[in-house]
């Protein structure tokens, strides 16, 4: 008995054990509450019982679960019937099975935080408990978040391919999640972003996975000890995770090089040349605001003209970054906060600290708001 | 062990008082001596076995209530009155109201400007179930 018990690997397997149910004849739902069910049970008895198959194993307990729950139902022993005329699944199937849960996980028919929460149960492996625990909210919550989110998709065929973009945004909405509870949902983000990957090949998909290491890389100097946050500028580069920049360095040049450009891409190109340079002084603004006027002509996005605004700031001097601003909607969550840097870096210290304060009132986080406060204290108090 | 709501707020120095400056107005280091302060009082209440929960709340929000038809609520301002803007909360399990007092003095002493004291309005409430401070 030389297998370790391992839960990445329980996850790992997850949405092809759910694929398998899916292809013997269980719904969806059926099928994703009789693999919770095993791998509630897996996380018990693993550790001092490890299988020699997991995902064998995991499919024997889930489907016994499905059998059993559909004993109980006498509209599902007609189903348990034709299951016993269905071929066994055979291996090249599950590979667009899995792919297909993927889909199903985000249909455009959920709001983006189902999407994410069923995701993360049925792709991602991850407990309810899990979950809940990431979104900071009670597990009875989340539980009725994920069976509402199942019924919502219930008559939804497993069969039709979905869209790879939507499965996309809801895994960089996994990763812009952050932490909570015991799973790291940005490393949760980048090893399904990985398999999507490695199941569907695209450029874009490539792109994500780039955007995602190259910013992670930057996560152990990204806060102080004492949890407030770090401003790119300020950070020591030496604790960026030079591994994970080559990785994605190395995944965007490739992705770059096949010319079917999408935001994930752009924006990945853009951390890419903060990640390249010494220090945010030498970093290369010129090309970083020529990727963000790409970045622009193909999303037309306002966030994107508001950090297209800063960075014109450096390229070009703080005048410049507020002439570019002005055409940006002032009522952008960070609109202030960026005025406020470009008229401290143009010389009004008294406008910047006014706006600094301004802007730690619309802060989205406790951290940010902290951030902003002190700001404005720094520009008044040597004012 | 009743369970008592401790309430800061953001406007929760009156004016005029012993130590009334916007944060804003503060250095970074005394901004960062009343967070570190908030940070220990949190971990103390933990170490205690007192803590139940604490949030930080956004000071954008609305005051809501529905219209006659019952539908499209009616907001107010952001609040009835400005300095009703609650910052965040703790909640404390504790021996009873006496202690749920002597945590929201504590807390009121946090530091602000010159590191002196803020002396913070702080609401202490009960939740239903914990004894009356009356009885």
């Amino acid at each position: 008995m030389t297998a370790a018990f391992d839960e990445a690997v329980l996850r790992g397997v997850v949405p092809q054990v759910i694929a398998v149910l899916v292809r013997r004849g269980a719904d969806f739902a059926a099928a994703e509450d009789a693999v919770q069910d095993a791998l509630v049970e897996a996380l018990r008895s693993w550790p001092d019982d490890p299988p020699r198959d997991p995902k064998g194993w995991l499919v024997t307990v889930a489907w016994r679960r499905f059998l059993d729950a559909a004993r109980s139902d006498a509209a599902r022993q007609r189903r348990e019937a034709a299951v016993d005329l269905e071929p066994a699944p055979g291996a090249a199937a599950q590979v667009d099975d899995t792919l297909r849960v993927f889909f199903l996980c985000a249909h455009p028919a959920l709001t983006p935080t189902s999407a994410v929460a069923l995701t993360l149960r049925a792709v991602g492996g991850l407990t309810t408990r899990q979950v809940a625990e990431a979104f900071l909210v009670p597990e009875a919550t989340m539980a009725q978040r994920i069976s509402r989110a199942k019924r919502t998709i219930a008559a939804e065929p497993f069969d039709r391919p979905g869209d790879p973009a939507t499965v996309r945004r809801v895994l960089y909405l996994v990763f812009n999640e952050g932490y909570g509870g015991d799973v790291d949902l940005a490393s949760e983000a980048i090893r399904l972003t990985r398999e999507l990957a490695a199941l569907a090949r695209d450029p874009e998909t490539d792109g994500l996975l780039a955007l995602m290491l190259l910013h992670h890389a930057r996560r152990a100097a990204r806060t102080r000890a004492d949890g407030t946050l770090v401003p790119l500028a300020e950070q020591d580069r030496s604790r960026w995770d030079t591994a994970a920049i080559a990785e994605g360095a190395r995944l965007l040049q490739a992705a770059l090089a096949e010319d079917r450009r999408g935001e994930y891409q752009l924006q990945a190109a853009i951390a890419a040349l903060h990640a390249d340079a010494p220090s945010a002084a030498e970093t290369d603004w010129v090309q970083v605001v020529e990727w963000y006027d790409e970045l622009l002509a193909l999303t037309g996005s306002p966030v994107v003209r508001l950090n297209r605004a800063v960075a014109v700031g450096e390229a070009d001097g703080a005048r410049a970054g507020l002439a570019a601003l002005a055409e940006v909607d002032p009522a952008l969550p960070r609109h202030r906060a960026a005025a406020a840097h470009l008229h401290e870096k143009a010389g009004d210290r008294a406008v910047a600290a006014r706006l600094y304060a301004e802007a730690a009132d619309l802060a989205s986080s406790r951290a940010e708001r902290v951030h902003l406060i002190r700001q404005a204290a720094r520009l008044n108090g040597s004012g | 062990m009743p369970k008592y709501l401790i309430l800061k707020h953001y406007r929760g120095v009156p004016a005029g008082t012993v130590n009334d400056h916007p944060m804003e107005e503060w250095t970074p280091d005394e901004v960062d001596a009343h967070m570190a302060f908030m940070d220990a009082f949190g971990k103390q209440l933990e170490a205690d076995g007192e803590f139940v929960d604490a949030q930080a709340l956004s000071p954008e929000g609305a005051f809501v209530r529905a219209n006659d038809a019952g539908t499209g609520p009616m907001t107010d301002g952001p609040f009835a009155e400005t300095k009703d803007l609650i910052a965040g909360w703790y909640v404390v399990d504790v021996d009873g109201w006496d202690r749920a007092v002597e945590l929201a003095g504590q807390l009121s002493l946090a530091p602000g400007k010159g590191g002196r004291p803020i002396h913070e309005w702080l609401e202490v409430r009960p939740f239903y179930g914990a004894p009356s401070h009356q009885d």
